[in-house]
């Protein structure tokens, strides 16, 4: 039976170098996630690299999720966000 | 993805940048029928409905927290006006009983602030009201999280200045009797007040309200200010244009997470009152918006109209964003709270009467500024009744948080620490109003109350 996708947007952003989508990638991995899409861009001269993934399959909980994210954001110099669809859809669509 | 990486950099850099936050999240609790003749078990009553209560909505917000990385800075709880469930037990060691009682619920189950320890006294005050007026000073140095209010006027009612000259001199007790006067900042006089506000020191749960009602202050003015410092060139109206679309966006997002929050509480949802409130962390003040605009620094001329501007779009963009605005929307410019407003005023370029002006054109009204602790309690109710003047006839909200500070003279300041902040002390007129206010009375309302 197909679980209910259940959407997030990981965000990062900060300089750019190697080794962010391997690592983001492979913690993705770790908790669970699919990957649904992925794009990277500079913008305002930050790299900024967006994922969309599938929670549904997922045994962590997001703050659980949350947390790792954060935790490899240090180790990296990034900013991490992982923020649900939903907000996303409300504030840029209407 | 149908979502592009600009919008999605857009709202995360709000969330990691520019403090976008859900201020405050306020749950409407009705306390009518906990009343009790029998005064112990009516407080545990009390007691029970709002710690069960507000335990489900911090345990509920702070799953939405994550949900949407978005922070919600208070989780507060407002309550029935407390003179209408307190009016049969109506004595002062009973009101202080009361009030410790909602100060233990709240700091037991982590709310920051319980609002509604009040009563609507805009045509004249009954016996218990003068007793809970009474009890205020010790309530407020008593207590840590409990606020209060008194609405002394609206459109249609006009001003009780006979309660405004009592609140004058009670603000004086609370000032001394509370450690750096910190009690006058849980205290609010106001006219017009909304029965659904979420922000403190003046929400309460109002009588028509439903049982529960969950409303939702959002707030963001880094985000403004953001969007205003890329705009550097554009027009007025166009500037306009840019603020409303962004606080389009940042009302949504309170929005979607207000009814979600209200859903998984199984609770009606309120409203979500997009009101731009500073704290003293960086780049979280609204006189940097308006600064941001071209003014040198706030409480100069054109500042006024710049405030008016930003008023305008908020509240334009808010309405097109959701279906439940809350009726203060627009900005808040509380001296204390916000860094510009401090520096404006220790630079001399704000003073009480820009002060008052600004709050002809914004909500809500003239909010956590400090005078020096010799101003007699007449001068502190003509300033009131000024204030609450502007409100009346203009149809709208207006209220005045002020603290004397015992012993210090403008140029000085008080530290409230957190949210609070630090208020320089401001310079009152030396001109007195003490005839005009003794005749006491209520200030007709205006011609505009006619208008059935």
């Amino acid at each position: 039976m197909n679980k209910v996708k259940e959407l997030l947007f990981i965000t990062v952003i900060g300089k750019d170098r190697k080794g962010i989508v391997a690592k983001v990638s492979g913690l993705v991995y770790e908790c669970g996630l699919n990957i649904e899409d992925i794009s990277q861009k500079i913008m305002d001269g930050h790299f900024v690299m967006t994922m969309m993934v599938d929670m549904g399959d997922s045994k962590y909980s997001l703050e659980d999720i949350r947390e790792k994210l954060e935790k490899l954001g240090r180790e990296l110099d990034q900013s991490i966000q992982i923020q649900h669809e939903n907000i996303f859809k409300m504030m840029h669509r209407v | 993805m149908s979502i592009t990486v600009d919008e999605i950099f857009e709202t995360a850099s709000m969330t990691l940048y520019q403090n976008l936050d859900i201020r405050t999240t306020t749950l409407g609790i009705n306390l009518k029928d906990c009343i009790d003749s029998d005064f112990r078990k009516f407080k545990e009553k009390v007691y029970d409905r709002i710690y069960s209560n507000a335990i489900k909505l911090i345990e509920e917000a702070k799953k939405l927290e994550s949900k949407y990385g978005v922070p919600i800075v208070n989780k507060r709880i407002s309550i029935t006006p407390i003179s209408l469930i307190m009016e049969t037990h109506s004595t002062k060691k009973k009101y202080l009983e009361m009030a410790q009682t909602l100060d233990k619920a709240a700091k037991d189950a982590g709310i920051d602030f319980i609002g509604g320890f009040g009563a609507m006294v805009q045509k004249g005050m009954t016996k218990a009201d003068k007793k809970l007026i009474d009890s205020l000073p010790e309530v407020l140095s008593k207590t840590d999280r409990v606020c209060s209010f008194m609405n002394v006027g609206s459109n249609v009612s006009g001003m009780n200045v006979d309660a405004v000259n009592l609140l004058g001199a009670t603000i004086k007790q609370i000032s001394l009797q509370s450690k750096d006067a910190i009690g006058c900042a849980k205290f609010v006089v106001m006219v017009n007040a909304p029965e659904d506000n979420p922000f403190m020191a003046a929400a309460f749960h109002g009588i028509g309200e439903p049982d529960f009602s969950l409303n939702i202050g959002i707030s963001g003015p880094g985000v403004v200010k953001s969007v205003v410092e890329k705009n550097k060139e554009c027009d007025l109206t166009q500037l306009s244009e840019i603020i409303k679309r962004t606080v389009f966006k940042i009302t949504r997002a309170g929005e979607l997470i207000g009814r979600e929050l209200a859903y998984n509480m199984r609770i009606p949802f309120g409203i979500v009152d997009i009101s731009l409130a500073p704290t003293t962390a960086k780049g979280d003040s609204v006189a940097r918006i308006i600064e941001a605009f071209g003014i040198e620094s706030i409480g100069t001329h054109g500042s006024t109209m710049a405030i008016a501007l930003l008023m305008n779009a908020i509240k334009k963009g808010g309405a097109m964003a959701s279906g439940n605005v809350g009726g203060l929307s627009g900005t808040f410019i509380p001296v204390s709270e916000d860094a510009g407003m401090i520096e404006a005023v220790n630079k001399g370029a704000l003073n009480l009467e820009k002060l008052e002006a600004f709050t002809a054109v914004c909500s809500v009204g003239m909010d956590m500024f400090a005078v020096p602790g010799d101003t007699p309690s007449e001068k502190i109710s003509a300033i009131i009744a000024d204030e609450l003047a502007i409100g009346i006839v203009n149809n709208k909200t207006t209220a005045v948080r002020i603290i004397p500070v015992p012993g210090k003279k403008p140029g000085q300041s008080v530290n409230f620490g957190g949210l609070l902040g630090k208020a320089p002390v401001m310079k009152v007129n030396k001109y007195s109003a003490k005839d005009f206010m003794r005749r006491g009375g209520r200030m007709p309302a205006p011609i505009t109350s006619m208008r059935n």
